[in-house]
């Protein structure tokens, strides 16, 4: 158990940062210049540590999978990013916020790591304000805000229902800017194959030219992922199509732990699944609920049109349930809410499996402009997918698979268990426990790439300004060239008659099925068995036209669902050992006579990071215990 | 429903493409347009034929990924939706539907539907952001803007970089894609500071990069999938003799 330092500075909760920040080993500017670092993603972590990092003068190498870094999925982000800004003047503070989020991961988020990020949020709306981000204003010119779902203060800035969209072309435009200046060079349409380290320590980086099909070694003295989550395993999902997890799966299998990986965030307000051909869920913001309320029909199967159902034959059941939050519990609460009356039989919408968010109310009483104001784009979206306006009859939503909190465990620097390997936002497990509250990731996604990183990864380069540039003809980046090429011919070879996307499909259904917002032990051993065969299938009877040399979309999916067979196996096995309800992680062996998740400090308040032990070998389990000292666990209640 | 499908083939950059003609039965009209392509790639992999290259990601109308001419319009008949938005409601039984790449200049052909958009960075690059580093921005309340101005920023910001106004100019100008950014800043307090440097570099590197002139044609505002007006482009203009 001894390989988990996590580098909490000692000190008070509140002085942690500002003390570790004082004390920290720095590089003297004229070594920065002869220090490589490589970032892989462009979202708001990735381009933020990679403008930032520029910034103070490291010779930065940015890779994305995308065409262009403007596209990372950031973008998608709706509804709004927290700060602790207290404009208010509704009793925020930065302990509150960090309470929040404590609170909110249902105790399983290391306490330091969230109060930093929590202590980060207002530098991070002061940056983007200054980059040009168009948050909405008040009339006076000041910056507006919005409450968002788990919390009672009004603390979340916003750009319409676009906000993840400006603060990624925020970072984008930063990030342009020191490719201007030379600080930064961009390489997109690269994959990420393999991670390279040499004599314990990340070096380096295999990637494939997506346009050309060529191996290239891009060698570093360190190496950041800013790769995001892992939520297509579910195939439907509100991720973009081309999110994955194999960036950091392949580094995970270089010694790299990954950290409570079953913890995955079902978003509740999602268009539901209208049909089979369906490539993703499109995500209705959060915010929605603030002036939406959540209900579905007192009777079974009412098919009656949700405008002919009188007020008291609706159920309103987020708010009977809450009463205290109403329709603003989390997520998790508020997904599971919804499943239970659906599968109780209340659901609305052709299959049943969807239920109201209704703007009846909040119309009549604001005013239509006002609604259009806030929701204008969501509505308008809604309709385009749809055909159903918004306006004059409810939304129908339902959950999908929408955020990892799980990833690669890092220590408080945001290193992995591989020295020079870093990961930071969605790729890295750290801030949100077991359940992320709204609006929280643009936050820590922009901290850790802004303001985190930035100044961490200094205490480790200081030690390495006499290491030379990292040459790439060694044996470490042969072997790893040659063992991706070998992969990936091993997949054009099969030569079956399936597509990969067929396979990924199919295993996004078992996990959606036996370990998503709810799971049991019969369950999750039955998918690990269903797994284990479709995988033997995928190696038997997959197909992939065109070869390695060329564009070729079809082994780029492949790569990455086979990748996605390791990592689905890997959640699994810690649904499976995590024997309690925590957060998202909802196991029906243990809840409260109502329902309600029931957590089990006294044996699971630990991270588990899991390391890789070799092909077909168990994952072996080392915990980090969760030491609360500024904070008292307590049953998250939202009644 | 039956559908037949005339899509632009080229092997790459330098390859001579063509129109390859494909059937395909059982549309559903709940599709999306990609989720329909997504339907004959699966069909062309089973035969062991090489699927029709696009690009595509968020698949929420958003990331600017997608983009593909569709019976002559950018993004498709339809208004105001990229083509990850297109349902195949517009459609019907028996139709033929020609799909091409981008064409212009400054977006050569990568393979099938793909184009090369990396101009449109070049020109971000040159000048569209705010030189400030991380740590040095004063606190956000510090910076007052005029709400109405702001909101004006917000409808100008929200290009999603797509490239169809370039492809329904015909002289290929950026000028739409240009102003957005141009008039986004140009709106802002924080923005005006070195606005003129902005304006001046990235309207060279426009003109550097092949992309034609503005002939008020209004193409790009009728095909531009997130509305953006053609006022930002008098906006642009105006900002530009300013600078000199």
């Amino acid at each position: 158990m001894g390989k988990l330092v996590s580098k909490i500075p000692e000190g008070p909760l509140a002085q942690k940062w500002t003390r570790y920040k004082a004390s920290v080993k720095l590089v003297n500017p004229a070594n920065k210049k002869k220090i490589e670092i490589i970032v892989v993603g462009t979202g708001l972590s990735g381009a933020g540590a990679a403008s930032a990092l520029g910034e103070l003068g490291y010779s930065v190498k940015n890779f994305c999978y995308q065409d262009s870094p403007r596209r990372a999925h950031s973008v998608a982000a709706q509804g709004g990013i927290n700060a602790a800004k207290n404009y208010q003047n509704d009793g925020d503070s930065t302990f509150r916020l960090f309470y929040d989020m404590i609170k909110g991961g249902d105790y399983r988020a290391r306490e330091a790591n969230v109060y930093r990020a929590a202590e980060v949020s207002n530098q991070v709306i002061d940056h983007f304000t200054a980059l040009g981000v168009p948050f909405a204003r008040d009339y006076g010119g000041t910056l507006d805000t919005r409450s968002f779902g788990g919390v009672q203060v009004s603390r979340t800035f916003y750009a319409k229902g676009q906000t993840g969209q400006q603060c990624l072309l925020g970072c984008y435009s930063s990030l342009n800017r020191q490719i201007k200046k030379g600080n930064v060079k961009m390489y997109p349409r690269r994959e990420m194959l393999d991670l390279i380290v040499i004599d314990g320590k990340a070096r380096g980086i295999i990637t494939r030219n997506l346009i050309t099909g060529e191996m290239e070694r891009h060698g570093a003295h360190a190496v950041v992922l800013a790769t995001g989550g892992y939520g297509t395993i579910y195939y439907l999902s509100t991720l973009a199509v081309n999110s994955n997890a194999s960036a950091a799966w392949k580094a995970h299998k270089k010694g790299a732990f990954f950290a409570n990986p079953s913890f995955v965030q079902i978003h509740p307000t999602c268009v539901p699944q209208l049909n089979e051909f369906q490539s993703k869920l499109t995500l209705m913001s959060e915010s929605l609920r603030n002036d939406g309320r959540v209900w579905v029909p007192k009777t079974k199967k009412d098919k009656r049109p949700a405008n002919e159902i009188p007020e008291e034959e609706r159920d309103y059941f987020l708010e009977r349930r809450y009463p205290a939050f109403g329709n603003l519990v989390p997520r998790d609460v508020a997904s599971r809410a919804a499943k239970e009356r659906c599968d109780a039989g209340y659901g609305v919408g052709e299959t049943g499996l969807s239920v109201n968010l209704d703007f009846r109310d909040a119309i009549n009483k604001q005013g239509k402009k006002a609604i259009e104001n806030k929701y204008g784009n969501l509505f308008e979206m809604y309709k385009t997918i749809t055909g159903s306006d918004p306006y004059e009859e409810p939304m129908r939503i339902y959950p999908a698979g929408h955020y990892t909190m799980g990833g690669l465990w890092v220590d408080y620097e945001l290193m992995t268990t591989i020295p020079g390997l870093y990961a930071v936002g969605e790729a890295n497990f750290s801030d949100h426990g077991a359940n992320r509250l709204g609006a929280s990731s643009l936050m820590q996604a922009a901290g850790d790439g802004y303001f985190v990183l930035p100044n961490t990864i200094s205490n480790y380069l200081a030690d390495e300004i006499r290491v030379p540039r990292i040459t790439t003809d060694t044996p470490e980046f042969e072997a790893a060239e040659k063992a991706a090429v070998e992969k990936l011919t091993r997949l054009l070879s099969v030569k079956g008659k399936q597509t990969a996307a067929s396979f990924h499909k199919r295993l996004g259904k078992i996990m959606w099925d036996y370990a998503g917002m709810t799971r049991n032990e019969a369950g999750l051993m039955k998918a690990l068995e269903l797994i284990r065969e479709l995988r033997t299938e995928f190696w038997k009877d997959l197909n992939i036209p065109g070869t390695i040399g060329e564009l070729n979309m079809e082994l780029e999916k492949a790569g990455r669902v086979s990748d996605y067979f390791e990592l689905a196996e890997l959640l699994i096995t810690d649904a499976l050992n995590r024997k309690e309800s925590c957060g998202a992680h909802f196991r029906e062996e243990y809840q409260t006579p109502d329902g309600e998740a029931l957590r089990n400090d006294e044996e699971f308040a630990y991270v588990a990071a899991w390391e890789y032990a070799g092909e077909g070998k168990p994952h072996i389990l080392h915990k980090e215990d969760l030491r609360f000292e500024e904070v008292e666990m307590k049953v998250r209640s939202y009644k | 429903m039956k559908l037949t499908l005339k899509i632009w083939r080229q092997k790459n950059a330098k390859a001579k493409g063509i129109f390859a003609t494909y059937k395909m039965e059982d549309v559903s009209h709940e599709m999306s347009f990609l989720e329909m392509l997504d339907a004959l790639n699966k069909n062309l992999v089973g035969e062991d034929k090489d699927p029709v290259a696009f690009d595509h990601d968020c698949r929420e109308g958003i990331c600017g990924s997608c983009g593909m001419y569709i019976n002559g319009h950018p993004h498709g008949p339809v208004p105001a939706v990229t083509t990850c938005h297109l349902s195949m409601r517009y459609f019907s039984d028996g139709d033929t539907i020609w799909i091409e790449p981008w064409r212009a200049k400054p977006f050569p052909v990568i393979k099938d539907l793909i184009v090369d958009r990396s101009a449109f960075d070049k020109i971000q690059i040159a000048g569209g952001f705010i030189s400030v580093n991380a740590g040095a921005a004063p606190e956000a309340n510090s910076i007052l803007a005029e709400k109405k101005k702001s909101d004006k920023a917000f409808d100008s910001s929200i290009c999603i970089g797509c490239g169809a106004c370039v492809a329904a100019c015909k002289n290929a100008s950026a000028m739409l894609f240009v102003s957005a950014k141009i008039s986004q800043f140009a709106l802002l307090p924080q923005g005006r500071i070195e606005a003129k440097e902005r304006v001046r570099a990235m309207v060279e590197k426009m003109d550097e990069l092949g992309f034609g002139n503005c002939s008020n044609t209004g193409a790009c505002e009728a095909e531009c999938p997130k509305q953006i007006k053609l006022t930002n482009i008098s906006r642009l203009n105006r900002e530009y003799y300013k600078a000199y």
